[in-house]
């Protein structure tokens, strides 16, 4: 028998509170029928003996104290499964809205997925060739890793995520079984529409399943988007044996969905408001990327985040930072030079590098170059910060060589078309010619043997 | 009337009208079991914090209590092993239940199964008080696991078994209290994880740990049963540090917590530890050491009881006799955790919304540290050695804060040496080891007295380099006078061909204390020699035309560990190339 509880007795915001509901269980979807015969759905969140608060993921707007029908389902939130997924474009809940009709299932999962245990984690040391010198000479993408780009608004992050799906290569037997889940949560539709447009022109379309979640959407079904999209990543990588490649944008909209909802159920806010347990809530997604045993599928993830401000220490991006293993940043500074992809190098980082470059994935001499470009361009910040004190023409001659490679590297390397797709080897050499244009006793990272080789005095 | 679930909300768990349940003691919530903690109790409402995710729990459902407070089952098999945070064994569990952790696994944490070849070492009419050792068994190649009384036990030894093969709950000693009541000692021992385990005597820590790190070994070291913070912001090198200090440290058993960090990072430590074979005894490294995982993404509550279950297994091996040291990555996801803890209990908070009892926590944590005379009747020691993740990067945030007043020794991370790719990113002038004192007598014995002399000298260096740095900033170093410009040179082989160290470098990644001591003693005479030259008003580039400052600064790479007979000519060709200049 299904138990309808008619009414509620308290409405705050996207939460809704019943009294007298027996059989709850914690994190629950329960439908919501309302007088005018629409339906809507929402999740308990929180249990106190007989009474309960509801979650609710289209918000509650017209609802009124009694005019709802509420059912348990029994059930947490599931996601509806099957390979036919790939190349559908749903709504932020995960149901179709391509007019193709409803997906059957032949496997449901709940979207909180469980914890991969870390003794089951295969090693992530495959790299992709994304075409972008910057990210794979400086901050090599490896299969399974999670590499957020920290961006800022109206800067070209949406651009450098559609050239890195374009580009990105996989090498091998697994090249067509590639594939991307694209997330957007409270992104504009023209950018939505922009990622599809790109997609489709890119030839990628059908390996692509798109969620959308636009900035008018409901908030709460804001923070269903990304474990939506994970739940259908960790399906296709892990019993589909496919590379996905999951794409969330934007996280900034996504953790302060996360705080409207943290606010209206009266919790205790942590830094700037966020609700104190941010941290554990994106690791939750995070943490989801990678490789495991029995499997030859991977989840990779390219979260973007907006910083408000431009201040990496904000929330977001410092407790991202924290979680995923590097970061892209891009830089408003470079963008005003007019440099794509403004790929501020310094900061970035990719933490899985280490192992999937050199011998037997890239080159030998990947490392130490990139180590020696590292170490030369944060010498060039020096040197900058010097020449606008004293003026370039009193620097050193060592200073001014410091400060032309500055320039050659931000505009022949760092810079490169939307369309350029350079070979790692072209990155490689690209590199060491502007190395050589230092003196050769300045590069103290690479070993005299390397430099023998690929240092070209001019 | 059986106790059941009143409310949930995330991972606390409220029972109403209990009254049998005491504080910490630990239940079984629900009809999976899941392990919880109660944490709080009035009169109306008992409060758990459940060790595992609460979807699907309901009101009505059972919740059932031990009796016991949470703790751990200790004896052979926690070395070369992962857990969880609560001690549930990783790789058990997957064979269980796949490569996703499932709920409510009821898995032994110590493989029950296996036989031990144990040497009992008492005989029938001896008299063993608490901590004492009953027999001992290989553990692994190198570590021998020796079975202590538990500490709150002492009595008559009534009857033995032979040596041989035992499992892990078979008894092989039955000993008499002073009651007269009989208790069977088995290979193993239970102890509850937030109790510190007793000691007889607390000593002055006066060794200190060798890490083969040569900016921690020089200038900033810290001694076996110390405390040091690695605070730094992300990127900035925490968890590598972390990582070569568990490999090349000299402790001889290894506890390594990664609490609330990345999953991938874990199944590089798993891999990389089991391929690397320790030079001293030439097994793998995984042979001393027990990894703690609770990634991220795994139960909030789980992670702040997982620094407790570490230092408690550090304790057990200490007892024995051991140089434990562990590694704590990163104490600041625990506070987080507490945080996030205190927050759903609707605490008052304190600084940045952590409670007010963190400053107290942590120095309960960090106490747990130190050297000392054990019941065992040997010595052992704990060095914890905590990374701190403060947010923003912001030194000033409470955790980084109380971490210091709690910790001797204090290895800043700076975020533009590690732009600069400069690793360890350790920050020469924001660092500090209290140490010092306490260590000097042994670096006198075991290093000679120059030791401490080249390390004073090559910090005063670094202190006067950072003041020229001021004036270079605003006005460039060619307006300087050649002895500064000197200063500057040698400040820079210091920085780069001593400071800066490579991890992946076959020799570099570890250096013994001889060679780090030739190392300051060549830089050392290199200034001195140049000095000389600067007297002579002959310009500085002369020195640097020969090539000697970029050969000194390579000889971290250029000279092996084990040939340091090389340092001589690295000596007499500074003497005979200034000696060139001069005439």
């Amino acid at each position: 028998m299904i138990i309808e509880y008619v009414g509620v007795s308290e409405i705050n915001g996207s939460l809704i509170v019943l009294d007298g509901v027996k059989g709850a269980s914690y994190e629950e979807i329960v439908t919501i029928k309302l007088a005018d015969g629409s339906a809507r759905q929402g999740r308990i969140v929180q249990i106190e003996g007989e009474r309960i608060v509801v979650q609710v993921f289209e918000g509650t707007s017209n609802i009124s104290l009694d005019n709802t029908a509420t059912i348990l389902t029994g059930r947490p939130m599931e996601m509806p499964l099957s390979p036919e997924i790939v190349g559908r474009i749903l709504d932020g809940a995960g149901r179709p809205i391509d007019g193709l009709g409803p997906i059957y299932p032949e496997t449901r999962r709940d979207i909180n997925g469980t914890a991969i245990n870390p003794v089951s984690r295969v090693y992530p040391r495959n790299y992709i060739n994304t075409g972008i010198s910057s990210i794979d000479t400086l901050s090599t993408l490896i299969r399974g890793q999670k590499l957020p780009i920290f961006s800022g608004s109206g800067m070209k992050h949406n651009e450098l995520a559609v050239q890195i799906v374009r580009q990105a290569k996989i090498t091998g037997a697994d090249e067509s079984n590639f594939g991307v889940v694209f997330a957007a949560m409270g992104v504009k539709n023209d950018v939505a529409e922009y990622f599809r447009r790109s997609f489709e022109e890119a030839g990628v379309m059908q390996h692509v399943t798109m969620l959308l979640n636009l900035s008018n959407d409901p908030i709460i079904e804001r923070t269903l988007t990304p474990r939506c999209a994970l739940t259908i990543a960790e399906y296709l990588a892990f019993e589909l044996n496919m590379h996905i490649l999951v794409i969330m944008t934007d996280m900034t909209s996504y953790a302060e969905a996360l705080r409207e909802f943290s606010s209206s159920k009266g919790e205790i806010p942590g830094r700037k408001g966020f609700p104190g347990y941010l941290y554990s809530d994106l690791a939750s997604m995070y943490e989801r990327a990678g490789m495991i045993k029995g499997s030859t599928g991977s989840v990779t993830q390219i979260p973007i985040l907006t910083m408000p401000n431009d201040d990496i220490t904000h929330p977001v991006p410092d407790l991202t930072g924290y979680i995923t293993e590097g970061q892209i940043v891009l830089d408003r500074a470079l963008q005003a030079q007019g440099i794509y992809p403004p790929v501020n190098v310094l900061p970035s980082l990719s933490r899985l590098m280490k192992d999937g470059i050199g011998e037997g994935f890239t080159r030998a001499d990947h490392a130490p170059l990139s180590n020696q470009l590292f170490a030369s361009y944060a010498k060039v910040i020096d040197a900058r910060s010097l020449a606008s004190v004293i003026g370039e023409e009193e620097l050193s001659d060592t200073d001014k060589k410091y400060i032309e490679f500055g320039r050659q590297f931000e505009n022949t390397f760092v810079n490169q078309g939307f369309t350029e797709n350079r070979s790692i080897d072209q990155s490689l050499d690209l590199g060491w010619k502007l190395l050589s244009t230092l003196p050769r006793e300045e590069l103290d990272r690479v070993d005299d043997e390397m430099l023998d080789k690929f240092y070209q005095a001019t | 009337m059986a106790n059941v679930i009143y409310g949930v909300n995330g991972p606390v768990v409220t029972v109403k009208e209990a009254t049998e349940f005491s504080m910490m003691e630990m239940v079984y919530v629900g009809k999976e079991r899941l392990v919880g903690e109660v944490i709080g109790i009035t009169s109306a409402y008992t409060t758990i914090q459940c060790y595992e995710e609460t979807t699907g729990l309901m009101p009505g459902d059972p919740v059932e209590g031990t009796h016991t407070r949470m703790n751990l089952l200790l004896g052979p098999g926690i070395l070369d092993n992962i857990f969880d945070g609560i001690e549930r064994p990783l790789a058990q569990i997957e064979k269980e239940c796949g490569a996703f952790i499932n709920r409510g696994s009821t898995v032994s944490p110590l493989d029950t199964e296996k036989e031990w070849d144990v040497t009992i070492t008492v005989k029938v009419g001896d008299e063993l008080k608490g901590g004492m050792i009953y027999a001992t068994t290989p553990e692994t190649h190198i570590i021998t696991h020796k079975m202590m009384v538990p500490p709150t036990l002492s009595g008559k030894v009534v009857e033995v078994k032979p040596d041989g093969k035992y499992k892990l709950h078979d008894t092989i000693v039955k000993i008499e209290d002073s009651f007269g009541e009989i208790h069977e000692l088995s290979l193993c021992q239970r102890w509850p994880i937030r109790t510190p385990r007793p000691v007889k005597e607390r000593l002055t820590p006066t060794v200190p740990l060798i890490t083969g790190q040569r900016v921690i070994d020089t200038l900033f070291p810290v001694s076996k049963g110390g405390t040091a913070a690695i605070p730094g912001g992300f990127g900035t090198g925490k968890t590598m540090t972390q990582h070569q200090l568990a490999k090349w440290c000299d402790a001889d058993i290894i506890v390594y917590v990664g609490c609330g960090e990345r999953g991938n990072e874990m199944s590089q430590v798993l891999q990389e530890f089991s391929e690397l074979i320790d030079p001293k005894s030439g097994h793998p490294m995984t042979d001393r050491t027990t990894l703690i995982a609770n990634t991220s993404n795994m139960p909030v509550a789980a992670r702040e009881a997982s620094i407790y279950t570490g230092i408690t297994l550090a304790e057990y091996y200490r007892d024995m006799g051991y140089d434990v040291a562990i590694m704590a990555d990163s104490t600041s996801r625990w506070a987080e955790a507490l945080r996030e803890i205190s927050g759903r209990l609707e605490e008052m908070p304190a600084e940045e919304g952590f409670p007010a009892y963190l400053p107290s926590r942590l120095s309960e944590f960090y106490e747990r540290a130190g050297r000392a005379d054990v019941l065992s009747g040997t010595q052992g020691s704990v060095t914890i050695i905590g990374a701190v993740s403060p947010q923003g990067s912001d030194f000033s945030e409470p955790v980084t804060q109380n971490t210091k007043r709690f910790t001797r020794c204090f290895w800043a991370l700076d975020k533009s040496l590690a732009y600069a790719r400069h690793y360890p990113a350790i920050n020469w002038n924001d660092s500090y080891s209290e140490y010092f004192t306490d260590l000097d007598s042994w670096y006198e014995e075991n290093c000679g007295k120059e030791f401490i002399e080249y390390r004073g000298r090559i910090s005063a260096l670094l202190q006067e380099e950072n003041r020229l740095m001021e004036i270079v900033k605003l006005i460039g170093s060619d307006v300087l006078p050649d002895d500064q410009k000197l200063i500057i040179e040698i400040a820079k082989i210091i920085r780069v061909g001593f400071l800066q160290q490579n991890a992946f470098h076959k020799d570099d990644t570890y250096v013994p204390l001889e060679k780090q001591k030739r190392m300051m003693q060549v830089i050392l005479h290199l200034y001195d020699r140049a000095k000389l030259v600067v007297a002579e008003n002959i310009p500085i580039s002369r020195i640097r035309e020969q090539g000697l400052f970029e050969k000194v600064t390579k000889i971290k790479y250029d000279i092996p560990n084990d040939h340091l007979e090389m340092f001589d000519d690295y000596i007499k060709d500074i003497d005979d190339k200034i000696q060139a200049i001069l005439h």
